[in-house]
C-alpha cells in the first residue's frame, strides 16, 4: 500500500470538506473493494476518509411504503431486515459472510462494480438515490463502467426503496469470485414492471423488451422467447457474451417464476 | 501515524500505527499474534479472520485505525489447551484441520458463522463457510465438525 | 498394544494443540533481529530480452538497503536451479536442459520470472524500490501451444524445437499388432488442464548468514530441508552441506508446489550475506500463482484395442507434457516415470506403448502436483475404459471386473516396467458399488430426468505407484539422488522417546502418527513420545515429503530403528536379568524370561542403558539410541474405486455433485482417521481439476487466472460430504504393510467426475474444467 492520511469523519459536512482539501481523495465505507485495491497499489491517494464515524448513514429504516437503507448500512443489517424479501435475499448472497458483516450499500453502489449486485437492486426496485447535496433516480445513478452520477466528493447517504407488490432477484454467481456473472432483479411496483441486470454489460441495466411482456403477462413463459442483444456483453474466462445473453434469460424467467 | 486505541482479546492497547497498517498487519507484527494469517491479496481466503465487535471479518481487509475504539478478539483470544472454545475442541475431535495454516480463521469464521444463526445444517454450514479456503481437508471434517460444536455453543 | 493410541486407532492429532490456538510457527511468523525485507521485480513479459537494467532508482529510494540483478549472482558463481531427474529420449540421448539462472540474467520467459530482487528495511520500502527498478526489454512473441511448441519459435538457444526429450515406454511392435487384432478401437483426445497448486500458505524464506561460522541458516517453506539443502550446496554454490542449516518449520500445506528449490530462496539465502543482514521474503498470492510450479497441463491422444469380448488387447498413449519455461526440480520424471508406468491401471493389458515429449513454453514451470503424472495416467485409463464400455453397450463395472489383474496373479508385471506387488481391485469395487446404490442409479436418473435435469454416473478404479522410492530403480532410470528415508528413535533416560525423522508434516500428521507407531512397539505411553522433523540440524538425512511416501519409507525407517532399539534394550534386559537375551522376551513395554516371574519394564531397561553400572562394557555400550535408512523394494500400489454422480442444470450447464463414493486400499493403516482425511482432501483436488481450476494464459501470455477472483478454489459449498472407506490387502515388502494416502483421492477422483458428466450429458468428450459454460455448450451440441 502507498501512504495515505487516514480521516475519521463525524458527519458528512466534515468527511465532504476533508475531501475537498486534498489533492486526491478517497471515501472508505466498507472497504471491501477499496482496501485490496489499495493493497494492490492499483490505487495511490493522498488521503482515506473513513465515514464509520457518521451516525446519519446508518441504519435500515421501513416506512409502510418503502424502506430507506442508510448509505453505511452493512450488507448484513440488510439481510437481517425481512422488510423485501428480494433484497434481502441479494444482501445475503453478497460476498461472503466476513465480506457482508463489513461492506456498505453506499459503497456498493458508489462503486459501481459491473458484477456487484446492489446496483441491480437499486435499479431494479426503482430506487432513489440520497446523497449529500440531493436526491438522484436511480435511472440516472449508474452511469457506465465503474461510473455514476456523483459528483466529487458527493457522499450516498441512504437509498430509498419503495415497497413493491413483488420482487424477486436470481443471481448466476462467478464461481471464483462470487461475484454476479448474471444477476436479474424483476420487480412489480404500483403497477410498473423493472427488469435490472447486472454483470452482464459493463454496467447494470434495464430489459425494456421483458417489462413490456411481463406488464402485458406476468409470467416465466411471456419472457422465454426474448432474445437478449449480447453485442456490447462482457465476456471473460468465466462466461462469453453468448452464455451470459442465455443466462439472463434464464435467470429472468427464474425470477419471474418465484413471484408469480 | 495514528493513535489506536482498541482491546484485543480483553486486553487494553494504545498504539501508533501508519496510517495504512492493516489490522492483520498489527495483529501479527506489532502484538505478534501470529496465529492470525495471510494467505491471500484480494479478501477472499479468509486465512485472517478475527472478529470485531463480535462479528467475523477478514483483518486483511479492515485497516487497524478502523479498529479504533473496538474490541478485537484473534484465534489466540478463544481458548487454550486445557479450556479451549467447543470450537476448537470440535476441530481437534473431528480432523478438521491438516496443515493447520486456514485453521484460526476458519474457526473464527465457524464461530461467528454460530454465533450470527439459529441453527445450522450440513448445507448452511458449507454456505456459511463461503470465505475461508482450506486447501488439505476437502472440508468434510471442518463440516462435522461446525455442526457439532453448534450443539456446544 | 493394541490401544486407544496404538497402530489402527484413530488418534487425535497431537499437533492441533498449537494450529487451533494458533500457536502454530510458520515461516512467516518467524522474525529475526536485524531482518530485511525482499522484493522481487518480476518480468510483466512472457518472452523478452533484458536490455538493460538500472536499479539506481530502487538504490536511492528511502529505506532501500540493497538491490541485485541476475548478474550479481552470477558474479558470485551462484549456479543454475537444477533439474534433478534425467530422462533419455527414445534415441537415447539426454533430455535437454536449458539453463535456469535463479534470477534472469539475459532473457525473462514467463510472466512472473524475477529479474531483480530489492532489499528494504520494510516491505514497503523494498516495494518503493522495486517500482523504481527501470528495465528495458526487447519483447518477442510468446510460445503458449503445447500441442504446436515444437513448431514454434525456439524459446530456449540450446533447446532445439522447445523439445526436452522425446520419450518413449513399452513394447511398440506388440502394442501395434494388437490394434491390428482388435476388433474395437476406443480413441479419445485429452488436454489435461493446467492447475496452479495455491497451498494456502504461500511461499516463505529467511535467511541469516553468520560471519563468525560462515554458516547459512535457512527457515524456508519447503516439503523435503534436506533437498533442499542439497540442492543449494551442490548446485547453487551457496556453502557446503555442514555449513548450510535448512530449516521447514510448520509448512501450511505443499501438494508438491514446496518440494521444488526456486528462485526465492535462492536469491534470499545468498543475499543474506551479500548485506550481512538476515532477508526474509514472503510471497503475495498473487506472486504465488506467478511463480508456485504449476501442475498437469498434457495434450493427449490414447487408444484402447479391445477383443470382440471385452478384453483389452492394447493401449496407445501419445502425450506432450508441457514443462513450462524452464525444468523445474523434478519436473522432468512427473509425465514419464510417474505417468507412463501407471498406464496398465488396474488391468491386464497385455501391450502399452506410451510416447511422452516434452516441450518448452512461455509460461510458469510445470512439475509434480499431488498425484503428478498418476492423475493424469488414471484419466487416460478409466476415460478410456468407460468410453469403451459405453461404446461396447457394456455395463461399466463388469467390463473392468472382466479386465482386472485377480488377486491369484500377484505380483503382477505390467508392460510398463512395474510389478504391482499385492491388490484385491473387485474388493474395492464391490465395496463402492455399494455404497453408491448403483442398482438404484436408474429410477435417481428418471426421478433428474422428469424434474428437467440431468444425471449421471462415473467410475474410476485407479491404481497409483507410490511410497517413493526404491532408490536403486530410480536411480537406474535418471533419478539424481537415492530417495530412502532415515529415522532416529532416541530413547532419553527416563524412558520417553524422541524421533527423529527424515519425512516432512505439512499436514500429513506425523507426528500423531509416527508417535502412535514407535509406543506401539515399545509399548509405552503414546505421551511419551514426540516427533522431531523439518531441520537439516536435527535429523540425518531425508528425502521430505511427497509421493505418499511418509508411512511408506519414513514410517518404515523409523519402525525398522524402533526394532533395533528393541534388540539393544533386549541386550540391557538379558544382562540386568542375568540371562542370556534369546531367553528374554518382549511384549507390550515388558522384557520377560517366559515362565519366571522375571521382567523389567521398558523404563527400567532405559534408565539402566544409561546409568550402565555394570555394563560388560567389551559386549555393551551404554546408551539407547539407533538410527536406521530404509530404502523400499518396491513401490508401493495403493488401488481403488471412486464413484461420483452428478445432476446437471440443464438450463444453466452447472453440476451439482450429488454423491462421491471413494473406497481406498492403503493396506494396514496407523490412524484411519488421518487416512479418511487424507482422502477428502485429495478428492477435493480431484473434483477441482474436473469442475473449476484452470491455470489460463492468454494470447500475450499474461496469466488470466492469476487470483482468487478468477482461479476457482474449490470452497465447502462446491463439494459433497464424501462417503470413504477402505479395503486391505497389505504391502507385502515393507515392515509395515502399508501404502500411502495422500494422493489417492486426487489420483481418482478427476475421471470419476468426468465419467460421471460425460454419462449425464451422453457424449464422448468434454473439456476440463467442466464449467457451467462448458457443459451448457455440449448440452447445446457444440
Amino acid at each position: 500500500m502507498y501512504s495515505f492520511r487516514y480521516h475519521k469523519a463525524g458527519s458528512t459536512q466534515e468527511a465532504q470538506e476533508l475531501h475537498a482539501s486534498s489533492g486526491e481523495a478517497t471515501y472508505l465505507a466498507g472497504g471491501m473493494t477499496l482496501i485490496p485495491t489499495l493493497k494492490q497499489r492499483l490505487a495511490n491517494v493522498d488521503d482515506v476518509i473513513d465515514l464509520a464515524g457518521i451516525e446519519s448513514l446508518k441504519g435500515v429504516m421501513t416506512s409502510g411504503t418503502s424502506i430507506k437503507v442508510g448509505g453505511m448500512a452493512r450488507h448484513n443489517e440488510v439481510a437481517a431486515d425481512s422488510t423485501i424479501e428480494a433484497l434481502v435475499y441479494l444482501a445475503s448472497g453478497i460476498g461472503d459472510p466476513q465480506v457482508r458483516n463489513r461492506g456498505t450499500l453506499g459503497g456498493s453502489i458508489a462503486n459501481n462494480d459491473p458484477a456487484a449486485d446492489y446496483p441491480a437492486a437499486v435499479l431494479g426496485l426503482n430506487g432513489t438515490v440520497h446523497t449529500s447535496d440531493r436526491t438522484i433516480p436511480a435511472d440516472e445513478f449508474f452511469t457506465g463502467l465503474f461510473e455514476t452520477a456523483l459528483n466529487d466528493g458527493e457522499v450516498v447517504t441512504a437509498v430509498e426503496f419503495p415497497m413493491p407488490s413483488r420482487a424477486a432477484y436470481v443471481k448466476f454467481p462467478n464461481p471464483a469470485s462470487r461475484y454476479a456473472v448474471v444477476g436479474v432483479m424483476v420487480s412489480e411496483t404500483n403497477g410498473n414492471v423493472r427488469v435490472a441486470v447486472t454483470g452482464a454489460e459493463t454496467c447494470v441495466f434495464r430489459v425494456t423488451a421483458m417489462e413490456d411482456a411481463l406488464s402485458a403477462d406476468f409470467s416465466s413463459g411471456s419472457i422465454s422467447g426474448i432474445s437478449i442483444d449480447s453485442s456490447n456483453f462482457n465476456s471473460d474466462i468465466h462466461a462469453s457474451a453468448e452464455y451470459r445473453a442465455h443466462l439472463v434469460g434464464v435467470m429472468a424467467q427464474r425470477a419471474v417464476s418465484q413471484i408469480s | 501515524m495514528v493513535d489506536v486505541t482498541f482491546s484485543v482479546n480483553g486486553k487494553e492497547h494504545a498504539l501508533s500505527v501508519n496510517d495504512n497498517a492493516l489490522l492483520s498487519e498489527t495483529l501479527r507484527e506489532n502484538l505478534n499474534l501470529t496465529g492470525t494469517h495471510i494467505g491471500c491479496d484480494t479478501s477472499q481466503c479468509g486465512s485472517c479472520t478475527v472478529h470485531l465487535d463480535g462479528k467475523a471479518v477478514k483483518a486483511c481487509t479492515v485497516l487497524t485505525a478502523q479498529a479504533a475504539g473496538s474490541e478485537v478478539t484473534t484465534i489466540e483470544g478463544i481458548g487454550e489447551p486445557g479450556s479451549l472454545h467447543p470450537m476448537q475442541e470440535a476441530f481437534n475431535e473431528h480432523h478438521a484441520l491438516q496443515c493447520g495454516f486456514c485453521t484460526p480463521g476458519m474457526i473464527m469464521a465457524a464461530i461467528g458463522l454460530v454465533n450470527a444463526s439459529e441453527s445450522l445444517d450440513g448445507d448452511a454450514v458449507r454456505k456459511g463457510l463461503d470465505g475461508n479456503f482450506c486447501r488439505c481437508t476437502g472440508y468434510h471434517n471442518i463440516v462435522k465438525a461446525v455442526l457439532s460444536a453448534q450443539r456446544n455453543m | 498394544m493394541a490401544t486407544e493410541t496404538g497402530i489402527g486407532a484413530s488418534v487425535r492429532r497431537t499437533e492441533d494443540a498449537r494450529f487451533i490456538t494458533g500457536t502454530g510457527r510458520y515461516t512467516d511468523d518467524i522474525n529475526v533481529p536485524n531482518q530485511t525485507y525482499c522484493v522481487f521485480v518480476r518480468s510483466t513479459h512472457a518472452r523478452a530480452t533484458i536490455k538493460s537494467i538500472d536499479t539506481s532508482g530502487a538504490l536511492s529510494t528511502p529505506g532501500v538497503v540493497a538491490a541485485f540483478v541476475g548478474a550479481d549472482l552470477a558474479k558470485d558463481e551462484i549456479g543454475d536451479l537444477p533439474c534433478g531427474w534425467l530422462v533419455k529420449s527414445k534415441d537415447g540421448s539426454d533430455m535437454v536442459a536449458p539453463p535456469h539462472p535463479p534470477i534472469a540474467t539475459e532473457r525473462v520467459n514467463y510472466v512472473g520470472e524475477p529479474y531483480a530482487l530489492v532489499i528494504g528495511e520494510t516491505v514497503k520500502a523494498a516495494k518503493d524500490g522495486a517500482e523504481a527498478i527501470v528495465a528495458e526489454f526487447d519483447m518477442q512473441n510468446p510460445v503458449l501451444d503445447v500441442a504446436s511448441a515444437t513448431q514454434s519459435e525456439q524459446i530456449h538457444e540450446s533447446v532445439p524445437s522447445n523439445r526436452s526429450y522425446d520419450w518413449e515406454l513399452g513394447d511398440k511392435a506388440a502394442t501395434d499388432a494388437a490394434f491390428e487384432n482388435a476388433a474395437h478401437v476406443t480413441s479419445l483426445d485429452i488436454v489435461n488442464n493446467r492447475l496452479i497448486p495455491n497451498a494456502i500458505e504461500p511461499r516463505a524464506a529467511l535467511g541469516s548468514y553468520d560471519a563468525a561460522s560462515e554458516t547459512y541458516t535457512l527457515h524456508t517453506t519447503s516439503q523435503n530441508p534436506h533437498l533442499e539443502r542439497l540442492v543449494l550446496a551442490a548446485f547453487v554454490n551457496i556453502a557446503p552441506e555442514a555449513k548450510l542449516h535448512v530449516i521447514s518449520p510448520d509448512v501450511g500445506g505443499g501438494f508438491g508446489s514446496k518440494i521444488f528449490v526456486y528462485a526465492e530462496e535462492t536469491a534470499v539465502i545468498w543475499a543474506s550475506a551479500k548485506v550481512g543482514r538476515p532477508v526474509k521474503w514472503t510471497a503475495d498470492r498473487v506472486e504465488s500463482f506467478l511463480s508456485d510450479a504449476h501442475g498437469r497441463d498434457h495434450v493427449t491422444h490414447a487408444e484402447l484395442a479391445l477383443s470382440e469380448e471385452g478384453d483389452f488387447l492394447g493401449l496407445r498413449v501419445k502425450t506432450t507434457a508441457n514443462m513450462g519455461a524452464y525444468l523445474s526440480t523434478f519436473a522432468s520424471s512427473v509425465p514419464t516415470y510417474l505417468y507412463g508406468t501407471l498406464m496398465a491401471g488396474q488391468y491386464k493389458t497385455p501391450a502399452i506403448y506410451v510416447e511422452v515429449q516434452a516441450v518448452f513454453t512461455n509460461t510458469a514451470p510445470v512439475d509434480a502436483y499431488r498425484g503428478a503424472g498418476r492423475p493424469e495416467a488414471t484419466y487416460v485409463v478409466e476415460r478410456l475404459v468407460e468410453t469403451a464400455a459405453r461404446e461396447l453397450n457394456t455395463d461399466v463395472a463388469d467390463l473392468r471386473r472382466r479386465n482386472f489383474i485377480r488377486p491369484e496373479d500377484f505380483p503382477y508385471e505390467t508392460p510398463v516396467a512395474l510389478t504391482y506387488d499385492t491388490g484385491n481391485y473387485a474388493a474395492s469395487l464391490d465395496k463402492a458399488l455399494d455404497y453408491a446404490d448403483y442398482a438404484g442409479f436408474a429410477a435417481r436418473k428418471a426421478q433428474s430426468e422428469a424434474e428437467g435435469k440431468k444425471r449421471g454416473l462415473g467410475f474410476s478404479c485407479y491404481i497409483e505407484a507410490c511410497g517413493l522410492a526404491p532408490s536403486q530403480v530410480a536411480l537406474s532410470l535418471g533419478a539424481g539422488v537415492g530417495l530412502f528415508e532415515s529415522a532416529e528413535v532416541r530413547v532419553d533416560v527416563t524412558g520417553s522417546v524422541t524421533v527423529m525423522t527424515g519425512a516432512h508434516s505439512h499436514g500429513q500428521g506425523h507426528e500423531t502418527t509416527f508417535a502412535q507407531l514407535v509406543s506401539d512397539k515399545l509399548g509405552i505411553p503414546f505421551e511419551n513420545v514426540s516427533v522431531v522433523h523439518g531441520d537439516t540440524r536435527r535429523s540425518d538425512y531425508g528425502l521430505g515429503t511427497y509421493g505418499s511416501r511418509s508411512i511408506a519409507v519414513g514410517g518404515s525407517a523409523i519402525s525398522t530403528a524402533t526394532d533395533k532399539i528393541i534388540a539393544k534394550a533386549t541386550k540391557i534386559a538379558a544382562h540386568m536379568l542375568e540371562t542370556n537375551e534369546d531367553k528374554v522376551s518382549f511384549d507390550d513395554g515388558i522384557f520377560t524370561i517366559p515362565d519366571s516371574n522375571e521382567s523389567l519394564s521398558f523404563g527400567e531397561v532405559a534408565f539402566s542403558a544409561y546409568v550402565p553400572g555394570n555394563f560388560p562394557l567389551d559386549e555393551l555400550e551404554p546408551g539407547l539410541s539407533e538410527k536406521a535408512f530404509y530404502d523400499p523394494a518396491n513401490f508401493t500400489y495403493p488401488a481403488g474405486t471412486h464413484i461420483c454422480e452428478v445432476e446437471i442444470d440443464s438450463e444453466t450447464g452447472t453440476t451439482s455433485i450429488v454423491s462421491f463414493v471413494a473406497v481406498d486400499d492403503f493396506g494396514n493403516v496407523i490412524n484411519p482417521m488421518i487416512v479418511e482425511g487424507q482422502v477428502h482432501g485429495g478428492l477435493a483436488q480431484g473434483i477441482g481439476q474436473a469442475l473449476l481450476e484452470h491455470g489460463i494464459y492468454d494470447a500475450d501470455g499474461q496469466l488470466v487466472s492469476g487470483s482468487y477472483m478468477d482461479y476457482t478454489m474449490p470452497r465447502a459449498d462446491d463439494l459433497p460430504d464424501f462417503v470413504v472407506d477402505t479395503t486391505s490387502t497389505p504391502c507385502t515388502h515393507n515392515p509395515l504393510g502399508v501404502k500411502g494416502c495422500g494422493e489417492a483421492g486426487a489420483i481418482g477422483a478427476t475421471a470419476a467426475v468426468m465419467n460421471a458428466i460425460t454419462d449425464a450429458l451422453g457424449i464422448k468428450e468434454l473439456p476440463m474444467p467442466a464449467t457451467s459454460e462448458t457443459v451448457w455448450r455440449a448440452i447445446q451440441g457444440g
